[in-house]
C-alpha cells in the first residue's frame, strides 16, 4: 500500500530580517494508512511547522511532500484548499469552532466549500453522522458556549472527519483539557484510528503521546527519535481505572 | 445558486449579529439612497412643470417676434420695435409651405371694467385661429370667427380670473365689458390653465380680434408677434427658416446686416425653459450623492472593522478549505447586502420624502420608475465598490497568520 504521507528531504525556511531562520532542516518521514503518530519537541523544535506543511497551510522551501499520492508541494492557494478540504482534517489546541454557531453547522462547515457543493438533506445527514461517530448528536443545536471543552473537541473532530478525510492533524488536541477529558478525546482518536483514519497529532506531553502507535522527536529542525510506541496505553482501561480510583475516593470516609 | 444562497444565509447572519452596528451603517445608504431619490424627484416635477407650460403654448408652434435679441447696434428688444405688420403675417400664411394657420398678435395691459367693478388684465389680439393653435378650449359660449376679425368686431372671450372678478356668481356670455370705455361683447369664457410655474395667472386675460386690438383700442399698425403653427413637427426647423428668409427679404435687410425680428420655435423655447430645472437637478442629484459617497465610505470602514475582528473566523474557514475566492464573496456579499437593504430602504424613504413635499408643501414632484431602478444598481455598485477592498484584504490572509489571530 502506498503511504498517506511521504516527506522526502523537506527544509523550511523563514527570511526575517537578515537572518534566515531554518525551521526544518531536511526531514523525511513516510507515514502508511492507519498509522497513530506523534510528533513531540519544544518549542522551536519545528514540530508546527512541520505540522502546517503537512497540513498544507503552509509550503516547503525545499523537498518533496506527497499527500497520498498528490504532489502537493508544488500546489497553488486554491489547490491547497482543495486539498484541506478533501484529504486533511484539522484539530486545534483552541478548538477553533465558530461561535454563535451551532454544533451541527460547525459541523457542516468543510461541505460548505466542496467540489462539488454538497447541499441541503445531504449536508446535514453528513454532518449528523460525524457528530454521532463521536457522540454527541444530541448536542447537534448547542452552541460552543453551551458545551464543555471536551464537547467542542468532539465537535471540532466531528468538523474534520465531515469529508472523510485520508488524515486527521491534530496540534495539541487535549492542551486546554484537562487529564481526564484528554484520555476522553484520546479514547476517540483510538477508536477512529481503529476504523482505519490516519492520525499525526503534535502533543508536549508524553503520557498523551502515550496513546498513540509511534513517535516522533524533533529538535532543531530534524527529526532525532523515531520509534514505535512501547506499552501503549488503551483509553478504556485509563478511564475505568480512573473511575475506580475517583469511586475509592469517594467510599473513603 | 444554492452556493450563492448559503453565501447570502452567511451574510445575513453576521448582519444580524451586530444589529446596531448594521442598522448605523446602512442609514448611511438610507439617507444617501433617500436624498438623491427625493432631490431627483424635485428636480424633476419642477422641470416637468415647465414641460407642460411649454405644451400648452401649443403643438409644433414657431413664433415670430419683432425686435431682435441679436448682437450689434441698438437694440429694441423683442416686441418692441414695429417692424412686423399684418402683410408680413399674410405673407408668411401664403408663401412658406408648411404653415397650417396662424395668429397675428398685439398684447397690452389695460384697465376693464363691467357694472361697478374694475379691474387691470392683460387683452390679447388674436386671430380666429389662436385657440386652435394653443389648444386652449372655450369652456362657457363660443370664441369668436374668421367674420369677427375681418369686421373688427368688438367681441372678447375672457378668462376665467376675469370672470371670477368682474362677473362673481353670473354668466358673463352675452355680457358687455368696458376694455378702456369701448364695449365688447363677450363671446366665451377660456379653460382655466392656472398659474405658471414663475407665478404668473394665465387665466387672467382677454382675447379679442387682433384687428379690434389695432384699430379700436391701441390705435397701432403693426404686430408684436405672428403664432405660426406647422403640420408636424419635423417642419418646425425648415418653416423657421423660410420665414427668416421671408421676412428678411421682405423688410429687405441685406446680407451681414442683423435680422429686426426673432424666430424662436417650439423646441427651443422649451430647451431654453427646461434648462434651469435641469442644471438644478443635476445640482440636487450631485449634492445628494455626496451623502451617497459617505454612505459607503461608511460601509468600507465597517466592512475593514469586521474583517479585522473575524480574522480568526477566516483562518478557520480557509483552513477547511474556503479558497480565496470564496472568502472575498463571503464579504462582498456582506457589504452588498448592507447597501442593497439600505438602498430599497433609502428608495422608499426618498418617494416617501417627496409625496411628503408634494401634500405639505406644493412641490411638485415626480419619482420615475427610471430613477428607482438606477438608485437601486447604484446602491448595489456601492456595496461592490466599497466592499472590495476589504473583502479582498479577508482572502489575501494567510491561513496561518489568521488562525494565530488574537
Amino acid at each position: 500500500m502506498s503511504a498517506v504521507i511521504q516527506l522526502e528531504n523537506v527544509r523550511k525556511v523563514y527570511h526575517t530580517g537578515e537572518v534566515d531562520v531554518h525551521a526544518v532542516r531536511g526531514v523525511s518521514l513516510q507515514l502508511g494508512p492507519g498509522e497513530f503518530v506523534a510528533v513531540m519537541g519544544a518549542s522551536g523544535s519545528g514540530k508546527s511547522t512541520l505540522m502546517n506543511m503537512i497540513g498544507c497551510l503552509d509550503r516547503s522551501t525545499e523537498g518533496l511532500y506527497f499527500l497520498d499520492g498528490t504532489d502537493v508541494s508544488k500546489l497553488n492557494r486554491d489547490e491547497l484548499a482543495d486539498i484541506r478540504n478533501q484529504k486533511i482534517g484539522f484539530v486545534f489546541q483552541g478548538f477553533n469552532l465558530l461561535s454563535r454557531t451551532s454544533a451541527l453547522e460547525n459541523v457542516e462547515l468543510p461541505l460548505l466549500y466542496s467540489h462539488p457543493p454538497v447541499h441541503g438533506r445531504d449536508q446535514r445527514d453528513r454532518a449528523l453522522n460525524a457528530l454521532e461517530i463521536v457522540g454527541l448528536a444530541d448536542r447537534a443545536d448547542h452552541h460552543p458556549n453551551q458545551l464543555s471543552g471536551g464537547q467542542q473537541q468532539r465537535v471540532a473532530i466531528a468538523r474534520a472527519l465531515v469529508n472523510r478525510p485520508a488524515l486527521l492533524l491534530a496540534d495539541e488536541p487535549t492542551g486546554n483539557l484537562d487529564s481526564q477529558t484528554s484520555i476522553e478525546i484520546m479514547g476517540v482518536f483510538q477508536k477512529l484510528n481503529q476504523d482505519g483514519i490516519t492520525i499525526v497529532m503534535v502533543t508536549h506531553e508524553l503520557d498523551i503521546a502515550r496513546y498513540t502507535r509511534r513517535t516522533v522527536v524533533m529538535r532543531d529542525g530534524r527529526i532525532v527519535t523515531d520509534a514505535l510506541v512501547e506499552k501503549r496505553l488503551k483509553a478504556e482501561t485509563e478511564l475505568q481505572r480512573l473511575r475506580e480510583a475517583q469511586q475509592a475516593v469517594q467510599l473513603a470516609p | 445558486m444554492r452556493r450563492i444562497l448559503a453565501t447570502f444565509k452567511i451574510a445575513v447572519r453576521a448582519l444580524r449579529r451586530n444589529k446596531l452596528r448594521t442598522v448605523l451603517t446602512m442609514l448611511g445608504m438610507i439617507i444617501g439612497v433617500g436624498a438623491v431619490i427625493a432631490m431627483v424627484s424635485i428636480g424633476n416635477g419642477a422641470k416637468s412643470q415647465v414641460e407642460a407650460q411649454i405644451a400648452s403654448l401649443g403643438q409644433n408652434v414657431v413664433m415670430v417676434f419683432s425686435g431682435s435679441f441679436s448682437r450689434g447696434g441698438i437694440r429694441s428688444g423683442w416686441g418692441g420695435a414695429g417692424t412686423l405688420t399684418i402683410d408680413d403675417a399674410e405673407a408668411v400664411q401664403r408663401e412658406v409651405p408648411g404653415v397650417t394657420v396662424l395668429s397675428q398678435e398685439v398684447r397690452s395691459r389695460v384697465q376693464v371694467a363691467a357694472g361697478n367693478e374694475n379691474w387691470n388684465t392683460q387683452i390679447q389680439g388674436e386671430s380666429a385661429d389662436y385657440f386652435t393653435v394653443r389648444q386652449w378650449p372655450i369652456v362657457q359660449g363660443t370664441s369668436f370667427g374668421e367674420q369677427d376679425v375681418r369686421s373688427a368686431n368688438k367681441v372678447a372671450v375672457i378668462g376665467k380670473t376675469i370672470m371670477d372678478q368682474l362677473y362673481p356668481g353670473e354668466d358673463p356670455v352675452g355680457q358687455i365689458i368696458r376694455i378702456k370705455n369701448a364695449p365688447f361683447k363677450i363671446t366665451g369664457v377660456l379653460l382655466a390653465k392656472g398659474l405658471t410655474p414663475w407665478g404668473q395667472d394665465q387665466d387672467d386675460v382677454i382675447i379679442i380680434p387682433y384687428t379690434s386690438a389695432m384699430k379700436r383700442l391701441l390705435g397701432v399698425t403693426t404686430l408684436q408677434s405672428i403664432l405660426v403653427q406647422t403640420a408636424s413637427p419635423k417642419l418646425l426647423n425648415s418653416v423657421q427658416q423660410q420665414i427668416i428668409d421671408l421676412l428678411r427679404q421682405r423688410h429687405h435687410i441685406g446680407p451681414g446686416k442683423d435680422d429686426d425680428f426673432t424666430v424662436r420655435n417650439q423646441q427651443e423655447i422649451a430647451d431654453a425653459a427646461t434648462a434651469t430645472s435641469k442644471v438644478m437637478t443635476i445640482l440636487l442629484a450631485a449634492i445628494a450623492s455626496v451623502s451617497l459617497l459617505v454612505g459607503g465610505i461608511g460601509i468600507m470602514n465597517i466592512m475593514l472593522v469586521s474583517v479585522t475582528e473575524r480574522t480568526r473566523e477566516i483562518g478557520i474557514r480557509m483552513a477547511v478549505g474556503a479558497r480565496g475566492r470564496d472568502v472575498l464573496l463571503q464579504f462582498l456579499t456582506e457589504a452588498v447586502t448592507l447597501s442593497v437593504i439600505g438602498g430599497v430602504i433609502g428608495i422608499g424613504l426618498g418617494i416617501g420624502v417627496s409625496k411628503l413635499l408634494s401634500a405639505k408643501m406644493n412641490w411638485p414632484t415626480l419619482t420615475s420608475p427610471g430613477s428607482i431602478v438606477v438608485a437601486f444598481f447604484f446602491s448595489a455598485a456601492v456595496g461592490i465598490f466599497f466592499g472590495f477592498y476589504p473583502a479582498r484584504k479577508a482572502s489575501q490572509l494567510d491561513p496561518i497568520d489568521a488562525l494565530r489571530y488574537e
